[in-house]
């Protein structure tokens, strides 16, 4: 535990520690192999300083099945560690022994870099030889925490997308609490000739005007920005309240800013004989689209 | 000595780059605990952790847990406030169409099972603090700050069981606050409040109390949805996440997330 709790990696008795706990395991291993090949079971305990994690765990599936042509476990792993290994291991006892015969004549900063290339050896030491050793029980290796790291990015990355596909989703409600685009508006009977009818103004924002040839839809959207306008039957005009915007009966601008018509809706009669708003589709007075036939209605 | 120029070094010396971006890519330790202190959401996270501050065994990671909570609550409590009308008339029919109707009907039952996560999570953080000793000097005044914490998660709690607004939450918030009834001096049958009066006059009584303060009227009505729907939506949310700033400054200010002993 309290070892553990530190965190200076270049702290020299740990990493001398590792180093003879790393030995220890690598040669309670080899005796492991070697018993295995002959036939006979040993139980090697490590010789090392640490008795915290005895290595004996790993030795015990060789020693429990001698006759394994394989050592087991841990060698796939330690083979190609190992092969890389040799040249420092070997080095490491000469420089080891060089470096403190150095010249009484150095410097103090060539003391100081000596001291560093020696440390930087024993750590990279250290580490080559961790890995060769306890490949099983070892800390996460490079190349698999980039892994997992990736592993992790990757579906940190599709968890967030997800969310933030469902949050936009979410902002798209399935029902609607507004009036449907599509509606009948009674028979043709209903509706006076010469008059202009609001009674689908407020719900569907629609005026149904019936003249001698037939009946049209005008939208109640006035062409300048949107408002809507009144009908003055007294003036034969609708009058935008905003811009002061005018239009005839029929749906054209006279007066104001408006600059285009009032659009028209398609109006059909149903199978039941009543008359079909349509208000998904718009004619345009100013493209032509008003001789369309569906944009208006025309009765006998 | 000039280096021929590309396209990404020049737009790493561009005005926009550096003003966004104060240092480079870091290569060392000081360049990295430089990026950690001039980034406003990296800043929060202490530079260094000790080792035994990410032991799940030691912290139960029951903090941290309890912050990401609370940010799922305020993703998914933002997002049912586009659908939800805290009023008599469409408070419980926004509810059943935030099952129903709308798209991912699911989202409200992640804010429901969030709150009851977040108690949890708030309760075993506690226990945690607690019985690792971590609310020892230097750290009494954050764990003083905690529990008030932990009492703004039950109102939060408390005041978004009302929004439901069926039968449950109707009684529930009835009976809870019930309890404001007995508060001292502020109650009108809490101790103290007897004595707070003008010759005949009492000050304190079933229309000026503490409770009618909290339900708006002498009992649940429309007015009582509307302040608690304030509550839960804003004035505690913003309380909360002050005081979580506060407590976590002072995590930092007071050596650090604790060690073991």
């Amino acid at each position: 535990m309290s070892e553990e709790g530190k965190t200076d990696l270049s702290s020299f008795d740990q990493i001398s520690d590792r180093v003879a706990r790393a030995k220890a395991k690598a040669e309670a291993m080899r005796a492991a192999k070697a018993a295995a090949g002959g036939g006979a079971p040993a139980a090697p305990k490590p010789a090392g300083p640490s008795t915290e994690r005895p290595p004996a765990q790993k030795a015990e599936p060789v020693s429990a099945a001698p006759q394994a042509a394989e050592p087991p476990v841990s060698a796939p792993e330690a083979a190609p560690a190992e092969r890389k290994t040799p040249p420092p291991r070997r080095a490491a006892p000469a420089q080891a022994a060089a470096a403190p015969a150095a010249p009484p004549a150095m410097s103090t900063l060539e003391k100081a870099a000596a001291t560093r290339r020696q440390r930087a050896a024993a750590i990279s030491r250290a580490a080559l030889e961790t890995r060769a050793a306890e490949p099983a029980e070892a800390a996460l290796s490079r190349r698999g925490f980039f892994s997992w790291l990736a592993v992790a990015w990757v579906a940190f990355t599709a968890a967030a997308a997800a969310g933030g596909a469902a949050m936009t989703r979410f902002l798209f409600p399935n029902v609607l609490f507004e009036p449907p685009q599509v509606f009948k508006a009674g028979l043709p009977e209903d509706y006076d000739v010469g008059k202009v009818d609001e009674r689908w103004k407020e719900k569907f924002a629609v005026w149904v005007v019936r003249n001698e040839q037939g009946i049209y839809a005008l939208s109640t959207t006035c062409t300048h920005l949107g408002c809507t306008p009144n009908w003055l039957e007294a003036e034969n005009k609708f009058k935008c309240p905003c811009h002061g915007s005018g239009f005839y009966r029929t749906g054209i601008n006279f007066e104001g800013p408006a600059p285009r018509p009032l659009e028209r809706y398609r109006v059909v009669l149903a199978d039941d004989g009543q008359i079909l708003v349509d208000k998904t589709v718009k004619y345009q007075q100013e493209k032509g689209q008003w001789d369309d036939p569906e944009s208006f209605l025309k009765l006998a | 000595m000039p280096r021929e120029s590309n396209v990404m070094d020049q737009i790493k010396r561009s005005q926009v780059w550096k003003s966004i971006f104060r240092h480079d890519i870091p290569s060392d330790d000081r360049g990295r605990a430089q990026t950690v202190l001039s980034n406003i959401f990296l800043h929060l996270h202490p530079v260094r952790t000790p080792k035994s501050g990410i032991r799940v065994r030691y912290t139960w990671c029951m903090g941290g847990l309890t912050f990401f909570i609370f940010l799922v609550e305020t993703v998914t409590g933002i997002l049912l406030m586009f659908y939800y009308r805290p009023t008599l008339e469409f408070a419980y029919t926004d509810l059943i169409d935030l099952g129903e109707q709308v798209p991912l009907g699911i989202m409200r039952e992640i804010h429901r099972w969030g709150a009851h996560a977040m108690v949890l999570s708030v309760w075993l953080h506690m226990l945690r603090v607690f019985m690792t000793g971590a609310y020892k000097p230097p750290r009494e005044f954050n764990w003083a700050v905690g529990v008030i914490l932990l009492l703004l998660t039950l109102f939060l709690s408390f005041t978004g069981y009302l929004l439901p607004w069926d039968q449950l939450a109707i009684w529930a918030v009835t009976v809870g606050t019930n309890m404001a009834r007995a508060t001292p001096f502020m109650g009108s049958e809490g101790p103290g409040a007897a004595f707070l009066k003008f010759g005949d006059i009492n000050l304190v009584h079933a229309g000026s109390d503490a409770r009618y303060a909290l339900l708006a009227g002498r009992f649940v009505g429309e007015g009582t949805l509307l302040r608690f729907y304030v509550l839960h939506c804003l004035a505690v949310p913003f309380i909360a996440a002050l005081l979580m700033a506060v407590h976590f400054w002072r995590v930092r200010k007071d050596g650090g997330i604790s060690g073991p002993l």
